[in-house]
This record gives C-alpha cells, sequence and structure tokens, in this order.
C-alpha cells in the first residue's frame, strides 16, 4: 500500500465523499475541508473505518463564530489524525446561530465527550445524542455563550469608564 | 432471646439495607495537587462511580487571547501546565512562526531543545515524585526537588523567571546561552543521573511500591487512542506516538533517542515510562550541549523580533521596529495554523486562526490533561479510594492545563 499523503488524502476524499465536499485546500500543510452537518458523523465514520485512511484519533475539536458570515454564524472544526499514516485532517462544519445544533461524535470517539461539552459552554452549540450535554468550565448558572463575538473583551483604549470607579 | 437472635442472624449481602455513601473528594484536597472536585459513591472502600466537577480556576486564556498580540500569548501559555511552562512557551513561538513563515535558525532551536527537555525532565520529576508522596514515600520527592530547584536555576540564567517563564521570542531566543547557564547545565547533566539512579533504586523494585501501584488503573491502547489520550500514558499503554518523532520540530530529527512504551497501561507503567523518558532527555540535552552550533540565536525578523534596547536608542529603524511591534502595528498575515509539541502531558497543540490583524481570531489550545482527565471516571470505578489518588497522580493531571 502505497503510502498516504496530503494528495493521496485528497483524492481519496473526493472519490468518496465527492460533493459533500466544497473549499478543499491546505493551509500551512494540513488538509483542510467544510462539508454540511448532515453529512458530518457519515464522514467521520467512513473515515475511521476504512482501511487505508483510519482517522481514529479524534485530536481536538472546537467552535468558531464568524458574525458577519449571515446564516453560516457557527462553525465546529475537527481535527483528526490517522495515527498508522502520520497525516492529519481538519474538516469543518458551519451552520446558523439560530439553529445551532449538531449531530454528537462521541459514539464513535468517548474523547469527544467533553469536547462537546466545551464547545456548548462556550458558544452554544448543541450536540443532538450527547450523554451529558452540560457545561463544563464555566459555572452552570451562566446565561451567555462568552467565546462568541458578540462579547467583546475590554478595550484597553475605551474612554467612557470613570476613573475614579475603576481605579486607574 | 433477642440477643441471641442477633448474633444467629445470617447476613447475606441482600439481607441489609444497601447504602452508597458520597464523598467530595477535592475541591481542595491535599492529593488532588490542584483545584478540581470528585464527587464519588463509594460501597464501603470501593467506588461505584465517579463524577469529576472541573473548571475552579478557568481564567478564559482563548478569549483573552483574542485580544492580545502574539507575544502578549506567552504569559498565557506559561500558565497552564506551569510544571513545564518552557515547553508551551516553544510550542506557541513554533506555531506563529509557522504562521509568519520565520525560519529559525540552528542555535536558537538547539536552545529550544535543551530547555524543552530540562521542562520535561522537571515536569516527570514533579509527577513520579509526587506518586511517591501519595504512595507514602517522602523522601523520594524532597530528594529530587533539590534537582528541580537546580533546573529552575538553569532557567533563571536564560530568561530571569522560574516558573512562569514567558521565554523566548518570535524567531529565536531572547537571549544567548550565558556561560553560566551553560556550566549550570553542564553541571545538572553531570550531577543529575546520580540523583536519578538514587531514586529509580529507591521505586523500580520496591515491594510496597509495586504493591500500591502495580495492575491500579490499568487502560488498554485502544480505550486510550478512543479517549484520545496522548504522552507518556498513551505510551504506558503500548502506544508509541510522541510528536518529537512522529511530526520533528525544531530540530528533534538530529537527536537520537528512545520512546519507552509499557505494556498494560497501569500506574506502575506510568511511572516507568516517565522515568525513563527522564533519561531519554538527559540523551537529548548532552547531545545537544555538545553538537551547540555557532551562530545568532535569533532570526533576522526585525518586524516581529524586539531589537535590542541599546539599538533603539541609537538606530532609527530598530527605534521604529520597537515601536511597532509594541503598539501592535504590525499584521500578520491570514490563514490558519495547527502546531503541535510533545509537553509534558502529551500532545500540546494550538490552532491559530488569524484574519489577518494584530490578535488572533481564534485561539484553541489543545490541552493534553483535558482531554485524557474525562477517562478517570472509567479508570478509578471497581478500585479504592486510596488506588483512586494513585491514579489521579500517576495521571500526572495539572489544574491550569486542565481547566486553561
Amino acid at each position: 500500500m502505497a503510502e498516504l499523503t496530503n494528495e493521496l488524502l485528497v483524492q481519496a476524499l473526493q472519490e468518496k465523499f465527492g460533493d459533500q465536499l466544497f473549499d478543499i485546500h491546505e493551509p500551512y500543510g494540513l488538509v483542510t475541508v467544510t462539508t454540511t452537518r448532515e453529512n458530518i458523523i457519515p464522514m467521520l465514520q467512513t473515515l475511521y473505518d476504512d482501511a487505508s485512511l483510519q482517522f481514529q484519533f479524534l485530536t481536538t475539536m472546537c467552535g468558531i463564530h464568524y458574525p458577519d458570515n449571515k446564516g453560516q454564524e457557527l462553525g465546529v472544526i475537527y481535527l483528526l489524525h490517522s495515527l498508522v499514516n502520520n497525516v492529519r485532517l481538519r474538516i469543518k462544519i458551519f451552520f446558523s446561530e439560530d439553529d445551532a445544533v449538531v449531530p454528537t461524535a462521541t459514539n464513535l470517539y468517548a474523547t469527544a465527550n467533553w469536547m462537546e461539552r466545551e464547545t456548548f459552554d462556550f458558544y452554544g452549540i448543541r450536540f443532538e445524542g450527547h450523554p451529558n450535554l452540560i457545561r463544563i468550565l464555566n459555572v452552570e448558572e451562566m446565561e451567555a455563550f462568552p467565546m462568541r463575538k458578540e462579547f467583546p473583551l475590554e478595550d484597553q483604549t475605551r474612554e467612557d469608564k470613570i476613573n475614579t470607579f475603576f481605579g486607574r | 432471646m433477642e440477643l441471641a437472635k442477633q448474633n444467629t442472624q445470617i447476613v447475606t449481602p441482600d439481607s441489609y439495607m444497601q447504602e452508597l455513601t458520597t464523598l467530595n473528594l477535592g475541591p481542595t484536597h491535599p492529593a488532588t495537587h490542584g483545584i478540581f472536585q470528585n464527587i464519588l459513591q463509594m460501597d464501603g472502600e470501593k467506588i461505584v462511580s465517579g463524577v469529576p466537577t472541573i473548571g475552579y480556576i478557568h481564567r478564559a486564556f482563548e478569549k483573552i487571547a483574542e485580544r492580545r498580540n502574539f507575544y502578549q500569548i506567552t504569559p498565557l501559555t506559561d500558565r497552564m501546565n506551569y510544571c513545564s511552562s518552557p515547553i508551551n512557551n516553544m510550542g506557541w513561538w513554533m506555531t506563529v512562526e509557522k504562521l509568519l513563515g520565520v525560519t529559525v535558525p540552528k542555535r536558537a532551536e538547539y536552545i529550544r531543545v535543551i530547555v524543552m527537555e530540562l521542562a520535561r525532565i522537571a515536569d516527570h520529576l514533579i509527577c513520579n515524585s509526587i506518586l511517591g508522596v501519595d504512595t507514602g514515600a517522602f523522601t523520594g520527592f524532597l530528594y529530587v526537588f533539590q534537582e528541580r530547584e537546580k533546573i529552575y536555576e538553569i532557567y533563571e540564567e536564560i530568561c530571569g523567571a522560574r516558573l512562569t517563564t514567558n521565554m523566548g521570542r518570535v524567531g529565536g531566543m531572547e537571549r544567548d546561552l550565558s556561560p553560566v547557564a551553560i556550566e549550570k547545565i553542564r553541571d545538572f547533566l553531570k550531577n543529575f543521573p546520580k540523583v536519578m539512579t538514587e531514586f529509580e533504586t529507591m521505586f523500580n523494585r520496591n515491594r510496597i511500591f509495586i504493591d500500591r501501584v502495580e495492575n491500579v488503573g490499568p487502560i488498554t491502547a485502544e480505550r486510550a487512542l478512543n479517549y484520545g489520550f496522548t504522552g507518556p500514558n498513551l505510551r504506558a499503554a503500548g502506544v508509541d506516538y510522541d510528536v518529537r518523532v512522529m511530526n520533528p520540530y525544531s530540530s528533534y530529527q538530529d537527536f537520537d533517542f528512545e520512546i519507552p512504551v509499557g505494556t498494560k497501561g497501569d500506574t506502575y507503567d506510568r511511572f516507568m515510562v516517565r522515568n525513563e523518558e527522564i533519561w531519554q532527555s538527559l540523551r537529548i540535552i548532552q547531545q545537544a550541549m555538545d553538537n551547540l552550533p555557532e551562530g545568532p540565536f535569533h532570526a533576522d525578523a526585525p518586524e516581529f523580533y524586539l531589537p535590542p534596547k541599546q539599538e533603539v536608542y541609537r538606530n532609527m529603524e530598530a527605534l521604529i521596529y520597537h515601536f511597532k511591534i509594541v503598539m501592535g502595528e504590525i499584521d500578520a498575515p491570514v490563514g490558519e495554523v495547527y502546531h503541535a509539541v510533545e509537553g509534558g502531558n502529551g500532545e500540546l497543540g494550538f490552532y491559530l486562526v488569524s484574519d489577518g490583524g494584530r490578535t488572533p481570531y481564534r485561539l484553541h489550545f489543545r490541552r493534553p490533561c483535558f482531554i485524557y482527565y474525562q477517562a478517570y471516571p472509567e479508570m478509578v470505578v471497581g478500585t479504592q479510594l486510596s488506588d483512586a489518588i494513585v491514579i489521579l497522580s500517576s495521571m500526572n493531571v495539572i489544574a491550569g492545563e486542565l481547566d486553561a
């Protein structure tokens, strides 16, 4: 079997998933593809089971927020690693803020449990089928999803604050 | 008569009311070495289930990083795995360098390797010696902490700080290794093996220690991979995954070292893998010191590397660059980059999305502790409370990295 390289991986992905993929590129040597959330779990499953690919290690997973992309504000990024071939793959999905529901990957990877809880905690993305989707790092009473861009950190140059109150 | 009845009553498992005890292990328990809670359901001494609660020292680093320049993010990385902060610092600089396309000179890479391996030794020493404390042997802890102190003195000589080092710059180091630092590293290389041998003699074949740790908290390679284990914990389960070999960074391909693996993934294997890694780290440092190349200790990247202070006062270009860097006038290229280093606990990854501004658009840390700590309930069920402490200790969960 030929050693899996990025080119072969892109080829294999195109053969297997074809029109489900868009925006295939390779920033800094890491194959990055975008798909839809309907396809994400079947795709992860296929990548997991395929004998030549074997993407069985979920390195990490995180959310991202682009408030200006109307209709596709929120995203989840999966970073997979095929330890056998030593090739990494990044898969992104984007969806609307109003309908932030993604199927869970916990059935495939036990490690997705806390990663999904963290993503939910910070971005309010609900993972359908997750066994225990509660906040993990923030307090449970919190109402906001703090990593979203509508909560900017304090601007160091703002002038509307009265120094007497804030001790500066 | 009643008394006689009581004495002859046969107690079967079903005849008395079964009641579980809820035990709060933490948040501030001396044996958890950090602030996190485990709510354990106990049946006598046996653990029936465990629910970890984390986030007690969550400091929102990912959010803070979105408003900070690249060089202001290193202090945040210090505070993740504070037992081996130089590795975090270097990992972050390498991520930035990858994004900016800066090539680091060989000497700087070697200095980084030396510092990172020293940090790995310090990290593993803490983990293993505290495992000793948790099993009742305090002596080893005291002995090796003296050596850890020497590692901290080396840090101090290189960057001026001890625990939260904030070491390095974009493109290299902030200053070259001083003669004193070189001497201290050489002294360490000469004296440390004796202490390490002593430490190993005390534990490796110690009957009491082995009884406490062997077959405690084993995890199979399949489960470990499924749980996203990396680092010594995964290698103890028998998988030889090491970022330093799989995706060499910072000239690790130049060095000759071995990756120790265990077989059962139990606490004893984790202990032994860490011990052996300390020896391998020593080998790497020795090679790096022997072959330390001459040359500059930082890249020629004036747009990102702060000029020396005396230049700023005399030279106009240096003054301009100094202001541009400090005021955050220099924009980074648009792109996304993932870089992983082998941290003390496993694959420490930085996922940086840049939209071209002076700060990251999104920065995500792949924190090995956070990812493998979720296997803890599965590992402690069915064991005794004292084993749960030992398992926690051998997994080397660092609260700062867990919560970020």
